[in-house]
């Protein structure tokens, strides 16, 4: 044996357990590929946002203003005075550590620091120590510390590793909403310009042009016509819809998302052909041309300014009411911030379906209307001509986005909708389904490509159910009802379970709609072949063989 | 035959110990909680680290099949790869397998006279340790690729409307060929 090489019994003594510490004393390391650039001077500028300068977070000097601590300080004193939900969570948590292992965060990291009640204790702890008797009393034996740059560093860090989803409170004994804490700690945040650009462009695009890619009017209708083409070569129809077009029944907001990247794309498409073969008399709109609100990610104030442009663009055209289509976050903001930051909406009327009659009570306040209960409201009163078997390739299991289903409780209709236009479904297992659903990992405006390691991580718990359904049935369709679900669940599966796409439910919608006129389709929506038409195509030129023969 | 006689005798204690000194690489809580959630979807991470070694120590017994061995290394250093480890840190549990073994069974293996097959088994483990290395690169190229793979999509559309991209249609590459 060469010299220097450890004997057995000397091997068996190595440690490897990494050395114990407290969370106070693990300062904070940013890892590459678990942070978001920086946001730029530009678009803080943008929009009015303080200490705007770019700045790279990798840098020891993130070029803060003097005096940052009082900034800081003053801003929690505001917000504790401002929100009572914000008080109360910093008061009453116990630490009983139901939430700790519910994050997917910390699930796929196991990060202690990625726990939501030590997420929020790093905030908690400088609140102890600069807001409480107890905490300026006994520092740090009352969980206190003081507020420095380490611990500034400690907040970006780790509010930029939680996606808002809120499925620890779903366990919370309290019903503490850590989501809100983490608004409240990137709020903070924003006081010094700390954003993230992957946020920050997005709103400033947001804000000059209505929506986050910065798409102007001729782009988005040029995009829209793009997708017409395609659906003509498919179907025969040729559709044209209206833009701004003032006194239509109905205005359609949906994420820009859908009108660029695939496969969003595609569920964009499925709006088209629906709205086309009802003779929906609805418009788009190229200035209230984002239904996401990125704003949402950085202040109140923010989000409520993006949000304004839904309602002004509705009283503009003069509409009745507003339908929406499928995306996250965006329905988290119209179901619980939109009345109140925007409203009352009394220009619009109680939102009816033109075609079934039904009145959808539920949005008697917000006028707006979420795509998946419209849809289900049509199938259910069989206004469609659906042929499910055009699906019969896929084997379809259905994500629940966080904000529709913890947000606004939307669990049913879109099951509804893919049975009606699947013969294929499968359930996950009900631990990551409905209320208790894991989120995608890249939510609450974390779906950058620099930070791929974290949004891996954060999407673990998801793959895994995935896997199993996939392993188990043979899932190979992962249908959702979220732009950036549809963006990112496409890279977490071509990591953790290749093999299974990604698909919104208006694509498959529009895939088993039998529409009037149309030619016989041989292709889906992405232009590959329907079930059996490749079989039947051989046939064919076997008996034109046969028959030549 | 001998050997694989004693391992298999041993199997439930020689995966408790290595599973508690993969755990080792996480920090107190987190280990515990590895350890004790038994449900596979609160738990996918304890769930996948434990079900892979349990793959490659009945391969270990079989001989090491690379295909084989690869599946349950890869589903364990699939999440090791995004972790917060090194290079290194990553692929360690491998490693870890010897120091068990060898404290598990390596004295009654020896008393046997089987210290030519411990020498076997190490080879086999270090063969599984190469294939580690295959799988952890392959794991963290994907993740590049990944990001490459986002942009290109978002801004496919955008040049395929400008004329900028250019795609051999199937049929016209097969007439081609």
């Amino acid at each position: 044996m060469a010299k220097g090489t450890p004997k057995p019994d000397e091997l068996s003594r190595i440690d490897y357990t990494p050395p114990q510490k407290e969370w106070m004393d693990t300062p904070v390391k940013l890892k590459p590929g678990m942070y978001c650039w920086g946001a730029k001077a530009k678009n803080l500028q943008a929009v009015g946002f303080p200490n705007a300068r770019d700045w790279t977070p990798a840098d020891e000097d993130w070029k803060l203003p003097e005096n940052w601590e009082w900034t800081v300080l003053e801003g929690i004193y505001d917000r504790l005075k401002k929100y009572r939900s914000f008080q109360l969570f910093l008061d009453i948590c116990v630490r009983c550590g139901a939430c700790a292992d519910k994050c997917h965060f910390y699930i796929g990291s196991g990060d202690p620091k990625n726990m939501p009640v030590l997420r929020a204790e790093l905030l908690r702890s400088v609140y102890r120590r600069h807001f409480t008797f107890g905490g300026k009393l006994l520092g740090r034996i009352a969980g206190a510390r003081k507020l420095t740059l380490d611990v500034l560093k400690e907040w970006w860090y780790y509010f930029f590793q939680c996606t808002e989803c809120r499925r620890c409170s779903v366990f919370c004994p309290y019903g503490i909403d850590q989501a809100e804490i983490t608004m409240m700690g990137r709020e903070l945040l924003n006081l010094l310009g700390l954003n993230i650009d992957w946020i920050q462009g997005p709103v400033a695009n947001c804000y000059k042009k209505g929506n986050h890619l910065g798409l102007e009017p001729h782009t988005i209708m040029s995009n829209i016509e793009f997708m017409l083409d395609d659906i003509e070569s498919i179907t025969g129809i040729r559709i044209e819809p209206s833009f701004n077009r003032k006194g239509a029944e109905i205005l359609f907001v949906t994420p820009s998302g859908d009108l660029f990247a695939d496969p969003g794309t595609y569920t964009c498409m499925g709006y088209l052909m629906l709205f086309h073969e009802l003779g929906l008399d609805y418009t788009w709109s190229t200035y209230a041309s984002e239904g996401g609100n990125f704003g949402f990610f950085t202040t109140n104030e923010m989000a409520k300014r993006l949000n304004a442009k839904i309602y002004a663009e509705a009283k503009r055209l003069g509409v009745k009411w507003i339908l929406g289509g499928e995306c996250g976050h965006m329905w988290r903001v119209v179901h619980q911030y939109m009345d109140t930051w925007n409203g009352p909406a009394d220009f619009l009327e109680e939102p009816v379906s033109p075609i079934t009659g039904t009145k959808f009570e539920n949005a008697k306040t917000t006028k707006m209307v979420h795509i998946a209960e419209f849809t289900a409201d049509l199938i259910r009163h069989g206004k469609l001509n659906l042929d499910p078997s055009r699906n019969d390739h896929l084997k379809v299991t259905f994500h629940d986005s966080c904000n529709t289903s913890r947000g606004m409780g939307i669990f049913e209709e879109p099951r509804y909708i893919i049975k009606n236009v699947c013969n294929n479904f499968y359930e996950m297992p009900e631990n990551t389904i409905r209320e208790k659903t894991f989120c995608c990992g890249s939510g609450s405006g974390l779906n950058a490509g620099e930070n791929m390691e974290l949004r891996m991580r954060g999407g673990l718990p998801r793959a895994n159910a995935v896997k199993y359904v996939h392993e188990k049935y043979g899932v190979n369709m992962l249908a959702n009802i979220c732009a950036i679900d549809r963006a990112a669940l496409s890279t977490l599966m071509d990591y953790w379970v290749p093999g299974v796409g990604v698909t919104g439910v208006h694509e498959l919608v529009a895939n088993a709609l039998v529409m009037k006129g149309e030619k016989k389709r041989t292709t889906n929506l992405r232009g590959e072949p329907l079930p059996g038409v490749e079989e039947e195509e051989e046939e064919g030129k076997e008996e034109k063989e046969e028959q030549g023969g | 035959m001998e050997l694989k006689n004693i391992l298999s005798a041993k199997r439930t204690a020689v995966l408790k110990k290595w599973f508690d000194v993969i755990l080792e690489s996480y920090p107190p809580n987190t280990a515990e909680f590895l350890r004790t959630q038994k449900d596979p979807f609160a738990n996918p991470v304890g769930h996948t680290i434990f079900e892979g070694m349990e793959g490659i120590f009945d391969e270990l017994l079989e001989g090491v099949d690379s295909h084989k061995a690869s599946v349950f290394l890869d589903n364990i250093i699939r999440v090791r790869a995004i972790q917060d480890f090194t290079p290194s840190q990553a692929v360690l549990f491998v490693f870890l397998l010897k120091k068990v073994i060898e404290e598990e069974v390596g004295e009654e293996l020896r008393k046997e006279g089987l210290s030519e097959e411990l020498t076997l088994l190490n080879s086999r483990i270090d063969k599984l340790a190469l294939l580690a290395f295959d799988i952890y690169m392959k794991c963290r190229e994907k993740l590049y690729e990944l990001r490459a793979k986002e942009l290109e999509n978002r801004t496919f559309r955008l040049l395929k409307k400008a004329n900028l991209v250019y795609e051999i249609q199937e049929q016209e590459a097969e007439s081609r060929n």
